[in-house]
């Protein structure tokens, strides 16, 4: 797996960190615990192609956003936050 | 056909023309009173100790493929007890001693080998951890001893302990710990649960569930709807893609972990060594190969396959501990699904909808645990009650805040 970073190119997957799902958003002030609960630890795990945030640790320390197949690994976008 | 020195011996002089084969090719019936999802490790010993301990009728294994291509085949063969948590001591003691019976059993050469597991410890505030490690696994009846530097060297003379940066400080180990032939697992519970009367339907992929009023009625497979009284899903790397089928969102998000075997050694590895710097582990196969492995690749995936920075990843962890490994050539890699929870942990309990049970979860530690998991998912779906020793691995435990989180790295699945 390479990953184009828009600051730095295409760069190997050892400079960069997986860190989580991008899909899940962080409950606002009312939300239930069952709300909570979901954020937290349930995930939908799909063969889908899913968003998922990356960090660039070992280049320009972007923060990005990968449009990712997680059977193929190919990877169909990249994009800032 | 039971397997012995004097049946072999009558299958030599009769020239091996009249084995048979080890379980039926069986057909799906219209319905059973018990249907596990998945034929791998944990649904073939779910289906054997339903039949040999519980009054559970007819009962079915659905497997996709063929027996023994999922996790049961692709994973390192370690078996071990070593855990520090009160929620998993006594479940992976209950499955140390399953091994230690498992091929009296079920009549069938497993290769379990206690050859001992060394957690290797390079410092201080480790050594203290794995201390307290090897105290909690005593408390639990566990074996568990601590060597300091120089009685390791005794044992163990070819690790690189004058390294520089991570020195070698001692090791903590399980002298009842082991191997086991993985592959030899799955056939020995087919053949063991197929003479018990279970339908075991290979190439029978599981395409729906079937509830009607909140409870279960059956399954949708590749080969026609079967009805089930009771259905266990024990389809761990798959377990997200099933239950939804019912309807369920699980805890668990699905990654890939690599394996490795060297070309065919003399002997030299004589029991499991584990590096306690980075993520590598290691022993040596009866072929002679070398078969190690490390962390999972870091990302979620479904491809059993992995990228080439853990390959490299894990080769450091080997040089770094034991340099010599250097001069041995890879022969093979692979890669499998993991389950990986949100605390590490693996999950056997009932789901909200009635008669449908949930084994899974696994993570990267599921073959170690394969008869206990089989023998307490059994408990669970005859009795609908948990076994005590599985009695912490629930559904609801993330809700309720009871965690089991070994490592302490929170709801993180890509660090347990």
């Amino acid at each position: 797996m390479r990953i184009a970073c828009p600051y730095c190119g295409p760069r190997g997957l050892e400079e960069f960190l997986y860190t989580q799902d991008a899909s899940v958003t962080r409950p606002g002030a009312g939300a239930t615990g069952q709300d909570w609960v979901d954020y937290v630890y349930i995930r939908e795990n799909t063969k889908a192609p899913r968003k998922e945030f990356w960090y660039h640790s070992a280049g320009c320390h972007a923060w990005l956003i990968l449009t990712r197949d997680v059977v193929t690994h190919e990877i169909m976008a990249v994009d800032l936050p | 056909m039971r397997y012995s020195a004097l049946s072999l011996l009558a299958q030599a002089l009769r020239g091996h023309t009249g084995w048979k084969p080890a379980w039926r090719k069986a057909m799906p019936a219209p319905g059973y009173d018990v249907v596990i999802i998945g034929g791998g490790g944990g649904g073939l010993s779910t289906a054997y100790h339903l039949a040999r301990h519980h009054h559970a009728g007819r009962i079915a294994v659905l497997e996709k493929g063929w027996l023994g291509n999922g996790s049961i085949g692709r994973n390192t063969t370690i078996i071990r007890s070593n855990y520090l948590l009160p929620g998993n001591v006594p479940f992976y003691e209950l499955a140390m001693k399953l091994w230690e019976g498992l091929e009296q059993e079920i009549n069938y050469n497993a290769m379990v080998s206690q050859r001992g597991i060394f957690n290797i410890y390079h410092n201080d505030a480790q050594r203290d951890s794995y201390a307290r490690r090897g105290n909690a696994m005593r408390l639990h009846g566990v074996d568990a001893e601590l060597l300091n530097r120089e009685q390791l060297r005794r044992e163990i003379p070819y690790l690189d302990y004058e390294n520089a940066r991570f020195p070698i400080q001692g090791a903590l180990v399980q002298r009842r710990a082991g191997t086991a032939r993985h592959d030899a697992v799955a056939w020995g519970y087919a053949r063991a649960a197929d003479r018990l009367g279970v339908d075991i339907i290979e190439n029978c992929e599981v395409t729906g569930i079937d509830i009607e009023n909140g409870a279960v009625t059956g399954v949708q497979t590749a080969r026609g709807a079967i009805k089930a009284g009771k259905v266990g899903i024990a389809v761990a790397g798959a377990s997200s893609l099933v239950a939804a089928m019912a309807g369920l969102r699980l805890p668990i998000e699905s990654h890939a972990l690599q394996a490795f075997v060297s070309e065919g050694l003399k002997p030299l590895i004589d029991n499991v060594i584990t590096f306690g710097a980075g993520h590598f582990y290691i022993s040596q196969s009866d072929k002679g190969g070398l078969v190690f492995g490390g962390d999972i690749e870091g990302y979620n995936s479904y491809a059993a396959r992995g990228n080439l920075p853990t390959v490299e990843d894990v080769c450091e962890g080997g040089m770094a501990l034991m340099p010599m490994l250097g001069r041995a050539r890879l022969l093979r890699s692979w890669g499998g699904i993991m389950d990986m929870t949100m605390d590490g942990s693996p999950i056997i309990d009932k789901t909200p909808v009635k008669n449908l049970f949930f084994n899974g979860g696994w993570c990267y530690g599921g073959f170690k645990a394969t008869p206990a998991s089989g023998y307490c998912f059994a408990h669970l779906i005859a009795r609908e009650e948990p076994h005590p020793v599985a009695a912490a691995y629930r559904l609801d435990r993330f809700a309720e805040g009871k965690l089991i989180d070994e490592k302490g790295a929170g709801a993180q699945p890509n660090l347990h």
